[in-house]
């Protein structure tokens, strides 16, 4: 099913006989029995104003094409939304729809918030074949309550997302990164959490315990305008001046090594399962050391935990009991989601039942 | 910074306005449920069984201190007030109140300016304002975790002598509660840096209306299922009472300032904001006055503004050279809209003397009339536009507008000016405020930017939304609170809500 209406799509899903398979760019590896339902065919921008910040499109819009008309007008999606393609060895073209759905954010995260904390307002339609909007495209609205938040990061378990609308920022006039060689994980994390909680509004904080050189480093990004740029980073590196510290001020340099982050792509290619752990970012060196992985990355100050172990390995019962939840990225065996506690998962299947009683949207997926 | 708008707004409202009461008045409230009130002396006794003696008050004297939030023409004495002093006793009160069929209206400060916290008079009211300890401080992970009755400034307070604060900055700060700021995800001026409660909370302790308590979020970020918190962050108290947060808190920047610009034409001002947003800067602050705002503010407060169409000031943070670096670029932008006036702070009594005047414009309006605070948002775009109708309309309605807003986000305050004592003069008021309200909605915006919808805005909703849009925002409380004892008088139109409350009370 390819959709090319609001109204199509609606009539689909309320015409549907079984479960079926939401799918925009079909890049961040969901593959579940059903009938395919592509968003390709909702597409574009349908208004963009970059002195309101604020964009709305089509679910099926490309990625590729809201980043370029963003580019044009020196804005950008502050959130930094991964792409999953190199990870899970998925081909496509990544959709904006599927960024929401599955409330995909970057290394910026920790400086200024989640996809969710971008998406301003969203239709979309029900596992009934209902229309709904909520949210607006306005920066601050609270009329009513907040589907906007719920519909992110519901993987289309609860509607198919048919369009969205996002605040956006200005892109930075330049880049650069602190960088500290040699540190154990745990003095890392420390030193990422020096770095977050000085004044200098350092925008990312990762650390990689095997870099491209095979020793650690960890990574401090500055953004902003030159002057403050230049100042910041010499602020930001004279914290650690007992450390082996380097400033990488080339914004080229800095973009390449942040979207290696981003996309984790220290594990392209290599075999086993992928995890994400999002725990309390000064506990992650001791909690990942329980995970035995075979090559992990923090992100988010240590706040994300990217782990890299053998296939079919159980990290949850590794983990324990955390502050945080673990996802399963690449692999089987596991489910995909943290499994919640009995009263959250009431609440969830509740809202299931409510958003797609007859339980046709990714049946399985999540809640 | 601007306590004085929120409480001088309520000052202005209980001094002019407070003899209006429930019958009298637009706004409905459902018809108490006659079986709560004749079972009133068994719901206190049940109540004093699982709280402190004097945690319950049942006094009719004693429950009219809590008859009304800062929506102050609405008031309405609760069945009983509590004042439980932990989650147990918050969850020991909602299993009594669940079990027994009574409606619970949640409070935190009670500055609500939408009446999100009015009981009716079936209801207990439940303040967690004894609840108000800072539970944990932790500056390496960059959160604070409080219990909800604790001020939003306070909060600020708790943290600030380590060089840290929490970003969201209502206009009530001094007073409101975290709790209310949760339930209405309240803003404040600073939000186009720092964002609005829901992107600066990362957990809470919420106790559903059954008693059940749980745990969403914490010190992590992000959900790893649906995204519940982000669902009870603005949900008014229907859904659940939230009696602990986990809040972001945020390293105190090096230093700020302010700049003041005046322009002779409202459309010149909002055309050099969209500019300076384009060119890439991103100031904490962008407030914007009017003609009637800026004469207000100079008779009441003498603040030294320029007499002009249209005022900004514009505030940046940094290094000293940083915000030297972001202001010129912001005044190169400003002259080339040929501003009347450019006026930058060379110290910090140059800062303050550009804040005062913003600072004093609601106590200012209120020296001079009564008036209606609205808060709908637009789009930035649409400003000139919406500035011209609301020109035009106020003709139309014979009664005076001031605008005072945060021109970075869209988020606007229009003040109408009106005569109390005059017959007719609120209802014309509140018609006019409805239609601005509406032309908001038309351009693209939304009814309520950070007040909140309350009951104030509750008969609005279908201006904003279809029946089946507000059909799936009931569903959500179905779930949480599926016999509607939860605030329940509030946000949905009471007749779009009316079959979900009546099978709550028939299943009694």
């Amino acid at each position: 099913m390819r959709p090319e209406t609001e109204a199509e799509l609606a009539d689909m899903i309320a015409s549907a006989s079984g479960p079926v398979c939401v799918r925009g760019g079909g890049t961040r590896g969901v593959s579940l029995d059903g009938s395919v339902l592509e968003t390709g065919g909702l597409s574009g921008i349908t208004l963009y104003e970059p002195g309101s910040l604020t964009l709305v499109a089509q679910s099926g819009t490309p990625l590729a094409e809201i980043e370029a008309a963003l580019d044009a007008e020196g804005q950008r999606l502050a959130f930094e939304p991964m792409d999953h393609r190199g990870l899970l060895g998925t081909s496509g073209a990544p959709t904006i729809g599927g960024v929401v759905a599955a409330n995909v954010s970057g290394p910026r995260r920790v400086s200024v918030g989640a996809c969710r904390d971008f998406v301003l307002g969203v239709r979309y339609v029900d596992g009934a074949g209902t229309i709904v909007k909520n949210g607006g495209r306005v920066m601050k609205n609270v009329t009513g309550y907040d589907l906007v938040k719920l519909m992110s990061g519901s993987w289309g378990t609860l509607g198919v997302l048919t369009e969205v609308n996002l605040k956006v920022l200005p892109k930075p006039e330049t880049a650069a990164c602190v960088l500290i060689d040699g540190l154990s994980d745990a003095d890392a994390v420390q030193a990422m959490a020096k770095a977050l909680a000085s004044p200098f509004e350092v925008s990312g904080a990762a650390h990689i315990p095997v870099g491209l050189d095979g020793h650690p480093v960890t990574m401090l990004r500055i953004e902003g305008f030159a002057g403050s740029v230049a100042y910041r980073s010499d602020q930001v590196a004279g914290l650690f001046g007992d450390m082996a510290v380097r400033v990488e001020r080339d914004p080229a340099a800095v973009a390449k090594g942040w979207a290696w982050v981003r996309d984790v792509e220290a594990f392209h290619g290599q075999p086993g399962d992928v995890w994400r752990v999002s725990c309390t970012p000064t506990g992650a060196a001791e909690l990942a050391a329980t995970i035995g992985a075979e090559a992990l990355l923090y992100d988010w100050g240590g706040g994300l935990v990217w782990a890299r172990v053998a296939a079919g390995t159980d990290v949850r019962a590794r983990l324990g009991a955390f502050d945080g939840h673990a996802t399963l990225v690449r692999g089987s065996g596991q489910a995909k989601f943290q499994p919640e506690p009995a009263a959250i998962a009431a609440l969830s299947r509740g809202l299931r039942l409510k958003f797609d009683p007859e339980g046709i949207l990714n049946t399985g997926l999540m809640g | 910074m601007s306590l004085v708008l929120n409480f001088s707004l309520a000052y202005f409202r209980v001094l002019v306005i407070s003899f209006y009461q429930f019958g009298g008045y637009a706004m409905q409230m459902p018809t108490p449920d006659a079986t709560v009130l004749s079972r009133k002396a068994g719901i206190v006794a049940r109540l004093q069984e699982v709280l402190p003696r004097d945690a319950v008050i049942s006094d009719e004297m004693e429950t009219r201190a809590y008859e009304c939030d800062a929506l102050t023409a609405y008031k309405c004495p609760p069945l009983a007030v509590v004042l439980p002093a932990s989650t147990q006793e918050v969850s020991a009160v909602l299993k009594v109140c669940h079990e027994m069929g009574v409606p619970v209206v949640p409070r935190g400060s009670g500055t609500s300016l939408a009446g999100g916290a009015l009981p009716t008079a079936d209801c207990v009211l439940l303040g967690v304002a004894r609840m108000n300890d800072v539970l944990e401080t932790d500056y390496a992970n960059r959160f604070i975790r409080v219990q909800t009755g604790r001020t939003n400034l306070s909060v600020t307070g708790a943290v600030e002598a380590d060089g840290f604060f929490y970003a969201p900055d209502p206009s009530s700060q001094l007073a409101c509660a975290i709790a209310g700021n949760i339930a209405m995800n309240s803003g404040g001026a600073h939000c186009l840096k720092y964002g609005v409660t829901t992107n600066n909370l990362m957990g809470v302790t919420m106790v559903q209306m059954d008693g059940t308590i749980m745990e969403i979020g914490g010190k992590h970020l992000d959900a790893g299922g649906y995204d519940l918190l982000g669902l009870i962050c603005g949900s008014e108290g229907q859904l659940g009472v939230v009696t602990e947060a986990t809040l972001r808190i945020l390293p105190k920047p090096e230093g700020a300032r302010p700049v003041l610009m005046g322009f002779d034409a409202n459309e010149v001002a909002g055309a050099c904001v969209a500019d300076i947003i384009k060119a890439g800067v991103l100031p904490v602050a962008i407030e914007f006055m009017d003609r009637p705002c800026i004469e207000a503010t100079e008779a009441f407060a003498k603040a030294g503004y320029p007499m002009c169409e249209a005022l900004l000031i514009i505030e940046v943070e940094g290094s000293p050279a940083e915000i030297e670096e972001q202001l010129a670029l912001i005044l190169e932008i400003a002259r080339k809209h040929n501003p009347v006036e450019l006026r930058e702070a060379k110290d910090a009594d140059e800062a303050g003397r550009i804040w005062l005047g913003r600072k004093s414009a609601f106590g200012a309006m209120g020296q001079i009339n009564d008036y209606m605070c609205l808060d709908g948002t637009i789009p930035v775009a649409e400003l000139p536009y919406v500035l011209r109708r609301i020109g035009e309309m106020s003709k139309e309605y014979g009664l005076d507008v001031a605008n005072v807003f945060h021109a970075g986000d869209g988020n606007m305050h229009p003040l109408i000016l009106f005569d109390a004592n005059k017959e007719g003069d609120l209802e014309l008021c509140e018609a006019f405020g409805a239609d601005i309200l509406r032309l908001c909605v038309e351009v693209g915006g939304c009814l309520t930017g950070e007040h909140g919808v309350g009951i104030e805005k509750r008969d609005l909703m279908l201006d904003q939304f279809a029946p089946a849009d507000l059909e799936a925002q009931m569903a959500v409380k179905d779930v949480f609170d599926p016999h509607w004892l939860l605030n329940p008088a509030k946000v949905f139109p009471l007749a779009a809500s009316e079959s979900r409350r009546s099978v709550a009370l028939a299943a009694e």
